[in-house]
């Protein structure tokens, strides 16, 4: 076995304290101790100790596939897998130990030694290059006097304060608690625990190397599920709610915690439809590619018709909170929708998105209500705003649009975002209060109705977000498969050579603005119907890098691609309150992390096929 | 297409340029050039590096504005027109360093390039009518028959940025026929090809007039691309033309081989440039 490799060691060393740094991060701010009170499996085990564990097993795996690519034997891998589970441990049991009574005294000596041990390491590195003598004697006292200087005061502050914690606010006793797996009274026993968890995890993670790919899939599968459903057990229980009896439901589940059973049966029940997925899913997709175009269209058909059905039911599946958020994560398809016109395929980087969401929400505000502001005084109903506002924002779209023309990328960026902040600003001004009412915002905007009932209830509210959203998609996919998307698309790619084809592209440009932001207006008008007010400070910039991110974290120029972003970005947040502390933190980290590891977004888009599609017409008219 | 006679293809001046200046900040990157092509033949534009011969295609198809001159097209005047518009009028160009549409298909880059001749619009494309559909089914028939011309038949779905080096020179004058053109500019072609590819090309380039008719206009550094194939030869040095007409004609013209190899060359060299 050889270890000694240097690129073997620097894998295996890397990948080990990163993954020992995650989990001390995330425990001293505060991440761990929060996702241990959300229970996954009942008595079993919790979202915090998962992060312990699912860590180095990733990171295990991570390491084991590379090692295995570049050929090393089965010892070496394993290995590797146990020490990335070593390492993970350590950075946290250091931290443990410095922050009990006993050890205390090991985090003097460090801070006090440490400028002593790097001057020396640094000085000797340089001596060993032949720099002169007093260069390195220098050097030696820099490093040591600056380093010093921070240790020292660093030491000083714990020694006054007597705890860690009372700096690092988040290394106490509930993450001990966790850290140690509810061994805080016995120190040594919770590190040896922890440890031994963490190299089982790691080492379970590069075994997994050699697990066969379909078995590996389907343990994928089947783990995602449960842990997924015990992780949201609340959101789950509410959705069953509404299509179980109470005493099933309270077998599987208690308060909002998956039951031991219930989680073993699931996991059963998930693996093994994992694994017929895996063994025979590429089967059935090769099947379905080969179906003639008839049957193939035939098989679409039913699809879709089930996807729509299923769209339409959604509200009874999931019942009222849930449906709440269902509408929320609609609003922000309809506005990624149409921000994808701009961004996805014109390739304009509009910042500005939320100018013609708060065009929309006023314009149906001023025209709707009641209230002492209400210009029409209840004449106008939703459903003949609703116009109105898509003509208003398209016009602000276009009426924005025009000095930008001329702008690319980084100015474009930039100057739609100032267009944004002066429409906030325009919201909350004095010079506009007597319309728009300021602060305030205007009230007592009534509810649609629909044929003599009300629509007030987030099931009732979700049909209308469910149309627009429908309506969108439909014209978003004609126009991304016409002359006019392709114009687009020519622009996005290079619009020298666009202007070259015989594109006016000032024009094209223009047309893309005006179209993404009608369904802006669209989303405003219903969420001002919605929340029944509207208030300045519902149109931040944060509506406009919400949508952005949700396109880019989807998959640009992808419409399935925007669903799922909503879901992700939109949805779990609001699943996921209790945690809203790390809410952006997370945010930014998986943005980073789609950045780093899918650039092309969850659903990249498909090229549409024009070549093979005639072939595939011109089979299905020879086969019929 | 039938072969028409030569003579009569000569006649017309499909081209012409007029005193065209243009200046760059106090550099004159073109200077006072008088110019023409002669309809329906295959004329190169040579010189030294930085002679302005690309200069001289941006202010032809109005990638830039020319400061002084004129420039004729088909009878009507094109300087001061947008880039977009001259496309329309029929001239058509492909770039030095390729530039493609790089994320999208070769067929879709071919379907961009008809767009002179395209007149749906995007409200016909989300209604779906009948004159729209059609129009794109025929639009997307053409740039099939396009890219069997071409020679890049059965590779219509790939992204281009996926092609190979001379597909992607080659999907590039596909995408500049889609927009039916009189006039094509070809950017030095057979840059960066093997001595196979470029015989390849060179034939490829005379189909294009003797089967399309269209006229060619190629700025071109292999003498012996140039030398075969053109017509008409016009030669740019410090943006002046310092020599214009047959190719034995420039062979032996001592300013041109000043040019390319300095002065006091132009005895030794006139057998360099011959061969």
């Amino acid at each position: 076995m050889d270890l000694s490799g240097s690129q073997t060691r620097q894998t295996i060393i890397t990948l080990g304290l990163l993954s020992g740094a995650l989990i001390l991060f995330t425990g001293a701010v505060g991440m761990i101790a929060a996702f241990h009170e959300r229970e996954i499996v009942r008595d079993f085990i919790t979202l915090g100790q998962l992060v312990l564990l699912i860590t180095p097993f990733i990171f295990g795996y991570t390491a084991a596939n590379r090692l295995g690519m570049t050929g090393e034997a089965p010892i070496v891998v394993l290995g590797g897998g146990i020490i990335i589970g070593l390492l993970t441990a350590l950075p946290t049991t250091i931290m443990l130990l410095f922050n009990s009574d006993e050890f205390r005294f090991l985090l003097d000596w460090a801070l006090r030694l440490a400028p002593f041990v790097l001057a020396t390491a640094i000085a000797w590195r340089l001596y060993r290059q032949n720099v002169e003598t007093l260069t390195v004697i220098g050097s030696w006292l820099l490093v040591a006097v600056l380093l010093g200087i921070v240790t020292f005061s660093l030491a000083l502050i714990f020694e006054v304060k007597g705890e860690l914690r009372s700096v690092l606010v988040n290394i106490n006793r509930d993450w001990v608690e966790v850290v140690t797996f509810d061994h805080r009274k016995d120190l040594m026993r919770g590190i040896f625990i922890f440890s031994l968890a963490s190299v089982a995890a790691g080492f379970l993670g590069s075994l997994c190397y050699y697990v066969p790919r379909t078995p590996r899939r389907a343990l994928f599968y089947g783990l995602s599920v449960t842990l997924l459903v015990g992780a949201f057990g609340e959101t789950v229980r509410l959705v069953l709610q509404e299509n179980l009896e109470r005493d099933t439901l309270n077998q599987l589940f208690r308060r909002d915690t998956l039951r031991g059973n219930a989680a073993l049966g699931l996991l059963v029940v998930s693996t093994v439809i994992g694994y017929l997925w895996a063994a025979f899913g590429d089967r059935a997709r090769q099947g379905f590619q080969n179906l003639g175009g008839q049957q193939r269209q035939t098989t679409g058909m039913i699809g879709t018709v089930l996807f729509v059905a299923l769209l339409l039911m959604l509200p009874w599946l999931i019942g009222r909170t849930l449906s709440d958020v269902a509408v929320t994560i609609g609003l922000f398809v309809l506005m990624g929708l149409g921000l994808n016109i701009a961004i996805g395929l014109a390739g304009l980087l509009d910042l500005g998105y939320v100018t013609n969401y708060a065009v929309g929400a006023y314009i149906l505000a001023v025209m709707t209500s009641i209230g002492p502001l209400g210009l029409m005084k209840g004449t106008f109903s939703f459903w003949m705003v609703i116009p109105i506002a898509l003509l208003a924002a398209m016009f602000a779209g276009f009426i924005f649009a025009v000095p930008v023309l001329r702008m690319r990328g980084d100015y474009l960026a930039i100057a739609t975002l100032g267009f944004g902040e002066i429409i906030g600003k325009l919201a909350i001004s004095d010079w506009l209060k007597p319309l728009i009412g300021g602060a305030q915002g205007v009230q007592a905007i009534p509810k649609p109705i629909f044929l003599g009932t009300e629509l007030k209830n987030p099931e009732q509210l979700y049909y209308i977000v469910l149309v627009a959203c429908l309506i969108t998609l439909f014209v978003s996919i004609r126009l991304n498969n016409s002359r006019t998307g392709r114009q687009w698309m020519a622009i996005r790619e290079d619009e020298d050579v666009a202007t070259a084809m015989g594109i006016d592209t000032a024009r094209a440009k223009l047309l893309a603005f005006t179209l993404s932001a009608a369904t802006g207006g669209v989303a405003g008008a219903i969420f001002a119907a919605k929340v029944g007010s509207v208030f300045p400070n519902s149109f931040t910039v944060f509506i406009s890098i919400n949508v952005l991110s949700l396109i880019i974290v989807g998959g640009i120029a992808s419409n399935p691609g925007i669903v799922v972003g909503a879901v992700v970005l939109i949805g779990l947040p609001e699943l996921l309150r209790e945690f809203s502390d790390f809410r952006f933190l997370l945010y930014g980290a998986l943005l980073i992390m789609m950045m780093i590891n899918r650039p092309q977004g969850l659903i990249p888009t498909k090229i549409v096929t024009h070549e093979i599609r005639a072939g595939v017409k011109a089979k299905a008219a020879a086969g019929d | 297409m039938a072969e028409k006679p030569k003579p009569k293809r000569r006649q017309n001046k499909i081209l012409v340029a007029t005193g065209m200046t243009k200046r760059f900040s106090g550099l004159v990157a073109v200077d006072n050039l008088d110019f023409y092509i002669p309809e329906g033949s295959i004329a190169s534009i040579i010189g030294p590096n930085g002679a302005g011969k690309t200069t001289f295609f941006n202010c032809i198809t109005g990638f830039y504005q020319i400061d002084e001159g004129e420039l004729i097209f088909d009878g009507n005047r094109i300087d001061g027109r947008p880039p977009d518009q001259i496309t329309r009028s029929g001239i058509a160009r492909t770039f030095q360093n390729i530039r493609l549409f790089n994320n999208m298909s070769a067929i879709e880059n071919i379907m961009v390039g008809q767009e002179p001749h395209l007149k749906s619009t995007w409200l016909g494309s989300i209604l779906g009518l009948p004159s729209t559909r059609r129009e794109d089914d025929d639009t997307e028939e053409r740039g099939r028959e396009l890219l069997q011309f071409v020679g890049l038949e059965g590779k219509g779905d790939m992204i281009s940025k996926n092609l190979s080096y001379g597909d992607q020179r080659r999907l590039e004058i596909g995408r500049a026929l889609a927009s039916k053109p009189k006039l094509i500019l070809l950017d030095e072609p057979t840059a960066g090809m093997n001595p196979r590819e470029t015989i390849e090309t060179t034939g490829f380039i005379r189909r294009l007039r003797d089967e399309l008719g269209i006229t060619v206009v190629l700025i071109e550094h292999d003498m012996r691309v140039v030398m075969d194939i053109s017509e008409h030869i016009t030669v740019l040095d410090y943006g002046r033309k310092i020599a214009e007409g047959l190719p034995e004609e420039i062979q032996n013209n001592p300013d041109v081989i000043e040019a390319y190899l300095g002065r006091g060359a132009a005895a030794s060299a006139g057998k360099t440039l011959a061969s």
